[in-house]
Formats: C-alpha cells, structure tokens, sequence
C-alpha cells in the first residue's frame, strides 16, 4: 500500500502558565489516498490541534512541535518552512471549520473571499474566478448562486455558511480534506444534509478525508477507517467494522455504549462520567482513572499500539497481542 | 454573608486569580519597574520636607546671586533666575502632582460613578438623560473643557483640578452604566427586587460595588493622562501659579530662560515625562494581566 | 442607512446645543466683573454701568443665552476683550496655518501608527514589539510642549539645523510676497511655483510638526496594537491561512478591515488631542494658528477670545465625530 498520508511519533506541546502540557502523542496514523479516515475523541483529546499541526496553523508560541514526521505524498510536512505550506493550503490540503459563522470575514462578502481564495490558488482572472465561485456553490448545493455572492456572512443561516466554507474548501482542487467538527454547530436536521454534501463531493471529486468528530455514530456512517483519540493519544485504530464490531479498548466501548439506540435502552453513563484528578508524575496509562478494567500492569506504562487482527490496533496494557478469540479479543489475566 | 464569601469553594478559585495576576504582572519586567518608580515617587512626596536639600527655596527665599547655574554637586539640577534649587522644586513638585491627580481623579470617581449607577440600573429616560448630559460632555475635546473652566473659574490649581474632575467624570459615568446594564439582568438583582428591595437600596447596595473594580483599574490608568493634563493647564498658566513649584509651571517659567540654560526646562520636563510613563506603563500592565485576550497563556 | 444618518445628526444638534449650553454658562462663572473688564482698567463706575448695557449683562440670564444663540447663528463670536476685533475674524486668520499641523499630525498618525501596531501585534512579544510599545508609550506620556522646547534647543539653538518659530523666516517675509489663495502657504506657494517660499514653509513646518505628530502616533498604534491583538486570534484568520492567502493578504486586507470601528475612533479622539495640543506647541513655535491665539488670550483673560475658540473647537469636533459614527456604520456588522 503506497503511503499517502502518515503520521509517526508526532509530539506536540503547550505552553501554559502552569507549566508545559502535552497535548498530543501520536504513535502513527496512516490514511490511504481515496480513504475516508474519522478521529473521534471528547473535547480536549486534541484532535483540533492535530488538525492544526497537520496545515502548519499551529499558533507557535505557545504551541511547539517537538519531534515527529508528517509525511504527505512522501514529503515531511513539519520539515516545511511557512512560506513553503502556503503552496500546500488550501491547494492540495484543504480545511473545514467547526464554526461557520466564526470562520468565515464578516466584513467582507461571501463572493470576495471565496473568488479571492480562488484568484489566489488558481491565478484566473476575475471573470474566470467569478464563474468557478458560482459552480462551487452550486456543487454544494446552494440555490441562487449569484445572489450568495453578494451576501455577508451574518446574512446567511448557519447551514448555509457552512456549505459555504465546504465549498471554499475545496474550490481549488485540493485532494485531501481535512474536515474538523464540520457539523459541531448545526441544528440535527441541517447536520444530515451537510453529511451527505459530503459524502457526494467525496465522491465526486474523489478526495481523501481526514474526518474530525466527538461522535462515533457519525464516523460508521461515513468512514471507512477510524481511530479514538483519547488525551491526544490514538488508543484504537482500525477500519469502522473492525473497531465496531470488536471494540476492545475501554473508552471505545464506553463511547459505543452512549449511543442512544432504542428508546428503551437505558445508558449507563457511568463509565463516561467519571474523572478523578490525576496525581503528577503518575507514568501509567492516561485512561486510568476512568477505566473499569484496568490491574497493576495498567499504571506500569503508557501503553504502546499493539495489533490484533487485519488492521486492527489497540493501545492498552492489558489487551494481548494478536489474541482475537471468537471475533472478540480477550484480556490478559 | 462573609462566611459565604471566606468558603473554599469561592475562595480557591480567587485565590488561584490572583496568584495568576500576580505572576503575570510581576513576569512583565517594565511593569515591575513602574511599580517601583510609583512607590519612589510616593516616598519622595511624603518625605520631600526631608529630603530635599533645599527647602527653604519652596516659599522663596533663595540666594538671588546663585540665579541660572548649570547643575553641580551643590545644586544637582542647577538653579533658576531667582537662584532656587530646582532639584529640592522638583521633589516638592512630585507632592503637588500626585496630590492633584489623586483629587482631580477622584472627584471625577465621586461624580462618575453614582452617576454611572443610576443610569444603568434605572434604565427609562433617567438612562437616556444622564447619557445625553454625558455624551455632551464628551464631545468637547479632551483638555478643552478644562481649559475654558480652568479660565474662567480662575486660574490656580484647585480650580484647575476642579476643571480637571468636570470634564473626565463622564468617562467612568459610561464604564459604570455598561457595567450596571449588565448587571441589572443578573440574577441576584432580579432576586433582590423580586423580595422588594427599595430601587435605590438595590443601585447602592448591590449593582454599584459590583462596578467598581473596572472603574478603579481605569482610574489608575488615567493617573498618568490626569499628570500630563495638569502639567499642561500649569504651562498655559491655568493651573498651578508663582512661587508653586509645579512642574508644568517650571517648564513655563523656563522658555524666557531655556536657550541658555537647558537644565531649567530639562529637569521638571523629564519628571513629567518618567512620572506620566511609568504610570502609563503600570496601566498597560495592569490591562495585560485584565484582559485573557491578550495573555500570554 | 439613511435613518441612521439623520438619527445621528439630530443627536449632533442636540449635543451641540448641550455644548453651547454649557459654555454659556461657563461664561457666567466668571469671578471678575466682565463689563468692568470691556471698560478698561481705569474706567470710571459709570462706563461700566454702561459696558454692562452695551454688553447686555443687563437682562435676565435667558435672554442672555437667546441673544447668545442668535449672535452664535449669525457667526458673531464677540469682541476680543484686547483688541476690540471680532473674534471671528481674527479666528478665521488663524484657522488654516492650525489645518496644517493638524493635517500633518493626521497623517502621521495614520501612517505611522497604524503599520506600527498591526506590526506589533502580528510579531507580539518580539524585540519589533518590544522596540514599537516601548516607542508608543513613550510618545504618550511625553509633555507635547517638553518635546517641543528641546527640539527647538537641539535643532536651533546647538545645531542651527532648523528655523526656531512660526512659518516662514523673516527675511522671506519681507522679500516675498506670500500668496494667499487656499491660506495654506506650502499649498499657495507651490501652486505659483514659489520654490523658495515652499522650501522655507517646510522648513518650518518639520520641528512643530514632528512634536505635535507624536502623540497621536503613539496612540494610534496603541490602541491599533490591542485591536488587532483580538483580531488576529480570530477564527476567520487562521481560516484565511488555512485557505492558502499568503501573510499580507490576511494581515493589511482581512485584519485591518475589521478594525475599521476601533481605528475610525482612535483616529477622531487623536484628532482631538491635536486640536488641543496647538495651544502648546504653538505658543512654543510662535506658529499662527489657533492655539497661539487662545494661549496669548489665556494670558490676558480675553474671556470671548477664549471663548470663541472653545466654541470653534467644540463645534468642529462634534462635527468630527458625527463624520466618524457615519463612516463606522458603513461595516456590514453594523448595517443589521
């Protein structure tokens, strides 16, 4: 399998006025090209901040990348100075927003930033700028596209904005996408059509995904791979049926079972709601305080990804290497 | 109610406030430096009787033959046309200052933010007029008002702090009412007018202390502007007058002087100058530390 | 829109006439006896009895304010209590070589002050920022008429640089003649091609314009530093990177235009602080202008001197102001 997209060893750190936290720990993650990739984690696991480093929009100090590679069609993003990732923005790596109100110029209309975004990108000419802006936004699906053009921001709905800043996104034919919480701040109603907008672009215009979502019933709607961010570390990774239907970290199981699937059912949130203060200097496994299947191994080390089947890999002290018994694996004693 | 103020629960998360503040304001090297000019500042006020060399020249009575001498070890910032330390003049000079920007600013504090209070917590057409009265007069550009009241009450330096209090008390009214529109929705208002509190209880007793910080940081921050202000009124002659040893007035005083002897001009002008800096420096840090925007983490 | 205008501009008036309310009332908070002061020191009890007649001090104080009113329509400013001129016209001389310095410091605080802060912000806690804010506080906190007398030292008196006051040298007065057709002598001079009147009129324009420039620099970039500190933290701006928009784009199009509201207001209060700074750095520089006329009437007490400028002051800031509010409400945000 070519190497599309992959991560390894990515180290990032936040400076604080309470001393210096890490925020993100990656051991590796690969996405192949055509590949729809979801990264689910609570808020805080530092899935925006991956989404950051990845386009090199990482607000430097305080942020710093300390050791790592992210390599895109075989070259080393981090190792690219800033003038060198403007070549990659926007043209061959795009971004979605979480919030469209807040992502898109107030004081500037619609059409102004996405032909500027085009004429930038593209060099066309104003006209020929103007033409692509109008088909991009009826690729997503915009009714009335030359009167969008006119409109500011705060006059659109949020629906609409964020069809907008799809559509910037990929107007200048970016081939791997990276969407953060596109759907966070829309209504239910508005979040299925913007999924399935996206689902037909992908597609169409046959890009790669790099899906960002707190919400694993998403990601089996639309992914084929996914991975569980958790305290900016991947504890399991796999494709959508392997992780599913054989869930063997403990927080992937507790965020399966808070998806609400009969009317009956009842949710134990337990296991989600509990969260203690760590102790400093503790070296276990971050998962620790919330996990109800943790032993002594558990607070020994920060457990390493360790496969189990096909593509399958999880990041716990006391899952077993390989062992996938029945369709299921099983824990050490 | 102080033993629901001294809880834990409320004070750990203060506690924790203000070590952060603290830090902040300490990590900042420029603020750490205003902060000791300003005490040095105040030290030299109170002690200035003490310290300065020459106190006898404050009312006059100098030695005329020593009159524009360049600075030296007897006189460390030389002396005036009528022979007077113009070091001891300065340090007298810093009481009359701080004095003066203390008044000024907190008659304007006194007018201000009751002000403030009523209009933002009574809302209506008292809102309206205390507003109106306000915008009009903040459109008169900043000093101007005060150079006409400073001139026609009369010119000397009660006056001019006088003037000085009329024409900024319609900052802090602005502060304050926006504080209060604020305020007036929350729920521990609605609480207290909902068991019947007297209107005016409730604007006194619970909107306007809430207020006050805001308007306190502000006016500490302004105590630079109000120096500057003061400095200038006293080199029109609208302040302070002869034999007062203002700083303004000694620059004043200087220009019949000053091409031959620089130090007369130089000396009160750069009081001026470090006074006004580090107190407009003490605000910029005290803003920094404020504002979450702008922090550094 | 256009409700806004009109909204606004009957606010204008309404502040206007709280204005002209209050300097009238200034007027008559003067301690000293102004009908002894029209009649000259050494006038006898019945030329003040009828000082006070001529001067209307006579009626009742709402009368007064009406005859007020009306002379301030017809343009009538008073009398100078020194010269005896109408104000107005003496104010009207003055008013063009004021413009000047006002332009001048405008200008500068446009820009230098604003490339100054959005410099600072964008590279917040270099040795850039460190350098500008050091700069800017400084230019705040420096008496305006400290500066100007030791640039007069350094540039006059120990270096001859530069000329030492007002706006042509004396020799230049008296061999040219200076045209007078906009007021405006670097203006008038270039346009009938007097070189020499135009070099001699800059010359004299750099050491009062420089000191009267700094102010209004510091704080433009002061208060366009923290603006833009906000802005820049916003999400459309790493957005716009994100879009591929190199650096400039994003800092001097998309960061600049939203702080059109902050910087317009900045802009109009360093304005005002010009306006008021004249009296100092003209009475230093011997300049022409407005402040050199209501510094030389503080001196004396010519009470409808000062008054006529405080008036004139007032008028054209609140006008100021009203231009200012029309040109914050073009930004889209606010058109809701």
């Amino acid at each position: 399998m070519e190497n599309y997209f992959s991560i390894k060893d990515l180290k990032v750190n936040f400076k604080t006025f309470e001393g210096i936290k890490n925020v993100l720990q990656l051991e590796q993650l690969t996405i192949s090209k055509g590949e729809t990739f979801g990264l689910v984690g609570e808020s805080g696991s530092g899935k925006t901040v991956l989404a950051y480093t990845i386009l090199g929009l990482l607000p430097i100090p305080p942020g710093s990348i300390e050791s790592g590679e992210i390599n895109f069609n075989g070259e080393n993003l981090l190792a690219k100075k800033e003038k060198e990732m403007q070549k990659f923005r926007g043209k061959k790596i795009s971004m979605i927003f979480q919030d469209p109100m807040s992502t898109l110029n107030p004081v500037f209309t619609v059409g102004e930033q996405i032909i500027r975004v085009i004429r930038n990108n593209k060099n066309l000419s104003y006209k020929e700028a103007e033409k692509k802006a109008i088909e991009m936004i009826e690729m997503v699906k915009l009714p009335d596209a030359k009167n969008i053009l006119k409109k500011y921001p705060h006059e659109l709905s949020g629906g609409q904005r964020q069809r907008i800043i799809i559509a910037i996104a990929l107007s200048c034919g970016a081939e791997f996408l990276i969407a953060d919480e596109p759907t966070r701040n829309l209504d239910v109603t508005i979040q299925a059509g913007i999924l399935k907008l996206l689902a037909d672009l992908k597609k169409e215009l046959k890009v790669t995904v790099l899906f960002i979502a707190n919400n694993l019933g998403l990601m089996s709607a639309i992914c084929n791979r996914v991975g569980i961010m958790h305290e900016g570390r991947i504890v399991e990774i796999g494709t959508v049926r392997e992780v599913i239907k054989n869930p063997i970290h403990p927080y992937t199981i507790t965020l399966l079972r808070a998806i609400p699937k009969h009317k009956n059912e009842e949710i134990d949130l337990s296991r989600i709601l509990i969260k203690g203060e760590k102790s400093q200097g503790f070296g276990g496994c971050p998962y620790y305080d919330r996990c109800l299947e943790k032993d002594e191994k558990c607070a020994e080390g920060i457990p390493k990804l360790k496969h189990i089947e096909g593509t399958h890999y999880v990041a716990c002290s006391r899952a077993i290497e390989g062992s996938a018994v029945n369709g299921r694996a099983t824990f050490g004693s | 109610m102080l033993s629901k103020i001294l809880a834990p629960e409320t004070l750990k998360p203060k506690i924790r406030e203000w070590k952060l503040s603290i830090y902040l304001l300490n990590k900042n090297r420029l603020t750490k430096l205003s902060m000791i000019i300003i005490l040095l500042l105040v030290v030299v006020a109170i002690l200035a009787p003490y310290i300065a060399p020459y106190p006898s020249h404050i009312e006059g009575m100098a030695n005329p033959k020593d009159k524009l001498l360049p600075p030296s070890a007897k006189y460390f910032f030389g002396t005036d046309e009528l022979g007077r330390d113009i070091f001891s003049r300065i340090l007298y000079g810093t009481r009359i200052s701080l004095e003066t920007a203390l008044a000024a600013v907190g008659l304007a504090l006194l007018i201000g933010i009751p002000l403030g209070a009523i209009a933002g917590a009574t809302g209506g057409y008292v809102d309206e007029i205390i507003m109106r009265i306000t915008d009009i007069f903040l459109s008169f550009p900043p000093l101007l008002l005060a150079i006409a009241i400073a001139a026609f009450l009369g010119p000397n330096l009660q006056n001019a702090m006088l003037a000085i209090a009329i024409s900024w008390w319609p900052w802090y009214t602005r502060i304050v009412r926006g504080q209060a529109v604020s305020l007036r929705e929350r729920q521990f208002v609605r609480a207290a007018r909902a068991i019947g509190t007297p209107h005016f209880r409730i604007i006194f007793q619970h909107i306007l202390p809430n207020t006050i910080s805001p308007v306190i940081v502000q006016a500490s921050m302004d105590l630079g502007g109000v120096i500057l202000t003061a400095a200038s009124l006293s080199f029109l002659g609208l302040g302070a007058q002869p034999p007062t040893p203002e700083w303004g007035l000694m620059v004043s005083t200087s220009r019949n002087y000053f091409l031959n002897a620089w130090w007369y001009s130089f000396f009160p002008g750069m009081a001026i100058f470090i006074t006004v800096l580090a107190f407009n420096l003490l605000g910029d840090g005290l803003r920094e530390v404020m504002d979450p925007k702008t922090r550094k983490y | 829109m256009k409700n806004f205008i009109l909204k606004r501009l009957l606010l204008s008036i309404l502040v206007l006439f709280g204005v002209i309310l209050i300097t009238f009332i200034i007027t008559r908070a003067i301690p000293s006896d102004p009908a002894a002061q029209w009649a000259g020191p050494r006038a006898t009890a019945e030329q003040i009895k009828a000082a006070r007649v001529e001067l209307g001090l006579d009626k009742p104080l709402y009368v007064q304010f009406g005859k007020y009113i009306q002379n301030l329509l017809k343009g009538n400013l008073g009398y100078s209590l020194k010269t005896h001129q109408p104000v107005a016209t003496e104010l009207k001389a003055c008013v063009p070589a004021t413009v000047e310095l006002v332009l001048i410091s405008t200008i500068a605080a446009v820009f230098i002050g604003l490339p100054l802060g959005l410099i600072s912000a964008k590279r917040k806690d270099q040795w850039v920022d460190h350098l500008s804010r050091f700069f800017s506080v400084g230019a705040v906190s420096l008496p305006t008429f400290w500066v100007g007398i030791f640039l007069q030292l350094l540039f006059y008196s120990w270096l001859r640089l530069l000329p030492m006051g007002d706006q042509l040298s004396m020799n230049v007065r008296l061999m040219y003649e200076i045209p007078k057709i906009t007021g405006f002598i670097t203006l008038d001079s270039l346009i009938t091609g007097n070189m020499v009147v135009f070099k001699d009129a800059l010359l004299h324009l750099i050491l009062p314009g420089i000191t009267i420039a700094l102010y209004p620099i510091g704080l433009v970039a002061r208060m366009t530093r923290s603006a833009l500190l906000e802005i820049l933290n916003e999400d459309y701006i790493r957005a716009a990177r994100a879009y591929g928009l190199p650096e400039r784009i994003v800092l001097w199009l998309y960061a600049l235009k939203n702080s059109l509201g902050p910087t317009v207001t900045v802009v109009t209060l360093s304005i005002g602080y010009t306006l008021v700074n004249t009296f100092l750095v003209e009475s230093i520089f011997s300049w022409p202008g407005i402040g050199n006329y209501v510094a030389t009437a503080v001196v004396s007490l010519d009470y409808p001197a000062i008054l006529g400028v405080t008036i004139f002051s007032a008028i054209a800031y609140v006008v100021l102001n009203l231009i200012a509010d029309i040109i914050i409400a073009l930004d889209p945000r606010v058109r809701i």
